[in-house]
């Protein structure tokens, strides 16, 4: 039968995005987070350039607060994949005074990524940041493009986005401006998790089920770490859990679950009542929190 | 909460890799209950999740409403809330047992012309809304030429608001004619359907409505569900606009030399003779390569590597053909031009012209006429082409192009032009 099923249009969609920026861009870079949708995109990387390597670095943005297991997953499949790697830290943005430590009890590094990543940008010239940002995550999103322009302070104007037609993409910029570049634009979470079982694509251990000290603030659970502070009615417990999607450790919201496998996982998720991002506690801030961080430059 | 009676035997099966992906866009204003209906069918079909509902239901509380308003499900922007208006094209996607849609939902105002057009660029299927209380009105006309002009192959006409009109049947089959009376000129062959439906209620959405037992067409969803998308491509005329060449220089390829691109029609085979524009040299496929694993046969929309037989120059924005088959080959294009930009189009102007992967400048040559898309007049005494104005124009390209006709071909058939000056995306074309 000629036609394509729904993974493996949005596949092709994806390896076309992503042929398109190494064509019309001088010096692109995946931003690579750990978490499984840049999982997702260095695999779709990897084929659409196959059998040359992938001709861009990866740039990761460490906030110093990980989860330990993504730096190791990272490493191994930078070596896998023969890659380049760059990394961003967050903490050297801090000690440098270019970007100032959050206070109180609900402080995270989340926001700051953003004064790091716009610094590598600029430092390594970078064009083009390829992101693993999908458009059914947060209704800020919904109207982002594949090919999302942003002037030489980094921002996002979205009033005034290039239109997008047909498969006719325009990286046309001048000199100091960027694009953010979003080629899983129209994966579902469910997409990617259909996806990666497709392909057996391997994760890191925190998405899978695991006992983990946790607390719970304000209905989401959260992963304690030395560095955290705890409210006075919050205590640390041991729990059964796993990661839905994984960001800077005091942020990340932890789903209760036994799901030990990429199948379990995908009929937990048909079961949930709750999107992915509705357990980042980075999005509770205001109804317009992704909106704001993302026109400052946010992934 | 919500029940989910199906989702356990759908996501938990195998069934959920053998989707299709159907793309549609809805045309429509706010009053209309375009916003409703989009509510409605992700709220029916179990697509929302507890805690949109949760902020659906705060904000209608906030808005004074007494139930919660299904239109607030598509908000976006703050700018957008706050206005309680539609800014741009909106990506909304959901799934049920049979298909996974990715909707482009686009604000229906005349003034969001350009609007349209985008979310049209990409859709399979149109849903173009009717207030049954308005009947077919000049935003109708409009809806849907821009739906023929963009070759949306499959129209589904929703007449909305039956619930304020007692469910007459009457209405409905007047309004399908008014609505056929016009369409007949725009678009003849195409598969247009009608649906007596209220968003408000539910009614032929995704549930069927006792209350139209003289409807017996499906409803909404199901149409959706079961539309052919299997010939909407273009499977006869092979082409292949060359991309990226892949040159891995490493010990395992040496020699490997690929040609990187998406299939924008035609099957290609394995050993295929073909053609390579503009050098017109000729050539044979020796292979069609994906990472899974080198192909017998590639077509739409699929992207593949192919390397050739003989060591010929080409780079991207070249085309690759079969050779008994050639797109036209020219420097001159009529299109009709959707224009998409505050600064008017500059008659005699120069821009950048983007088709395919293939980058050339251009020169207007002549606007033959800007249309009426109300009215479907020809108003050939042109004072200028401005923002969300539709005008047939006549460009000449300091390179050739390759290209068939938009409507045998939506993908070798489009281009955008850029301003040079501001690298904005300023025109939509299709060729004529």
């Amino acid at each position: 039968m000629l036609q394509l099923l729904h993974l493996a249009e949005l596949e092709s969609e994806a390896i076309f995005i992503l042929r398109e920026v190494a064509a019309q861009f001088e010096q692109p870079v995946l931003l690579f987070s750990g978490g499984k949708d840049s999982i997702v995109l260095v695999h779709l990387a990897k084929k659409a350039f196959w059998p040359a390597r992938i001709p861009f670095p990866l740039l990761h943005i460490d906030t110093g607060h990980n989860f330990e297991e993504t730096i190791h997953f990272r490493d191994d499949l930078v070596g896998k994949f023969n890659a380049r790697l760059i990394v961003g830290s967050v903490q050297e943005s801090i000690d440098s005074g270019r970007a100032v430590e959050e206070q109180g009890i609900n402080a995270s590094r989340n926001v700051l990524q953003t004064v790091t990543l716009l610094d590598v940008i600029e430092k390594y010239k970078f064009d083009a940041a390829i992101g693993g940002g999908r458009r059914d995550e947060e209704k800020a999103r919904a109207k982002e493009r594949f090919f999302s322009h942003r002037d030489e302070f980094g921002q996002w104007d979205p009033k005034n986005q290039r239109p997008e037609l047909w498969n006719l993409f325009n990286g046309k910029k001048r000199l100091g401006e960027n694009f953010r570049i979003f080629p899983i634009s129209n994966w579902t979470e469910m997409d990617v998790w259909q996806y990666l079982f497709q392909e057996q694509i391997e994760l890191p251990s925190i998405y899978f089920t695991h006992d983990r000290e946790v607390f719970n603030r304000d209905g989401v659970w959260l992963a304690w770490a030395p560095f955290m502070k705890l409210k006075p009615t919050e205590k640390v417990e041991v729990r059964k859990v796993r990661c839905r999607t994984v960001g800077d450790i005091t942020c990340t919201g932890l789903t209760l679950s036994t799901a030990n496998s990429l199948e379990d996982i995908i009929s937990e998720i048909a079961a949930t009542r709750v999107t992915e991002r509705g357990g980042r506690y980075d999005d509770k801030r205001s109804d317009a929190a992704m909106e704001d961080r993302k026109k400052e430059g946010y992934f | 909460m919500i029940a989910h009676p199906h989702q356990e035997e759908v996501f938990s099966s195998k069934s959920y890799l053998e989707m299709e992906l159907l793309r549609f866009t809805t045309a429509g204003s706010v009053d209309d209950g375009k916003s409703t209906l989009i509510g409605r069918l992700l709220y029916d079909s179990k697509s929302l999740f507890q805690d949109q509902l949760d902020a659906v239901k705060k904000a209608s509380l906030k808005k004074g409403s007494e139930h919660i308003n299904l239109a607030l499900v598509t908000d976006g922007l703050r700018a957008e809330r706050e206005q309680g208006i539609t800014i741009d094209v909106a990506y909304r996607y959901f799934a049920t047992p049979h298909r996974k849609f990715i909707i482009a939902d686009t604000p229906g105002h005349i003034q969001y012309t350009r609007n349209m057009v985008t979310g049209a660029s990409t859709a399979n299927a149109a849903i173009i809304l009717i207030d049954a209380r308005n009947g077919v009105t000049e935003q109708t006309h409009r809806h849907a030429y821009i739906a023929s002009l963009l070759e949306i192959p499959h129209i589904i006409v929703c007449i909305n608001k039956m619930d304020l009109l007692d469910y007459k049947q009457e209405v409905f089959e007047m309004l399908k004619k008014d609505f056929q009376h016009f369409s007949d000129q725009v678009f003849p062959q195409k598969d247009v359907r009608f649906i007596p439906i209220s968003a408000l209620l539910g009614d032929n959405v995704v549930i069927p409505s006792e209350k139209t037992p003289w409807y017996k067409e499906g409803t909404l969803l199901h149409a959706l569900e079961t539309i052919p998308i299997l010939n909407d491509n273009n499977l006869t005329d092979g082409r292949f606009p060359v991309q990226y060449i892949i040159r891995p220089e490493s010990n395992e390829f040496h020699d490997y030399r690929g040609y990187a691109g998406r299939i924008s029609g035609g099957i290609f085979h394995n050993g295929d003779k073909v053609t390579v524009l503009p050098s017109h040299l000729t050539t044979e496929i020796t292979s069609v390569d994906t990472f899974n694993n080198p192909l017998e046969e590639a077509f739409p929309p699929m992207s593949v590597t192919l390397t050739l037989k003989d060591d010929i120059d080409i780079s991207r924005g070249e085309m690759i053909v079969p050779f008994n088959n050639l797109p036209i080959e020219s420097c001159d294009v009529t299109v009709m031009l959707c224009w998409l930009n505050q600064k008017p189009l500059r008659p005699d102007g120069r821009y950048l012209l983007r088709h395919t992967t293939r980058e050339v400048k251009c020169l207007v040559k002549t606007i033959q006429y800007v249309l009426n898309i109300n009215t479907l007049e020809k108003q050939t005494e042109i004072k200028s082409v401005t923002m969300n104005d539709i005008a047939c124009v006549e460009l000449r390209t300091t390179l050739p192009l390759f290209f068939d006709s938009y409507s045998s071909n939506r993908i070798t058939g489009s281009l955008i032009l850029i301003d040079e000056a501001t690298n904005e995306t300023v025109g939509a074309g299709m060729i004529r």
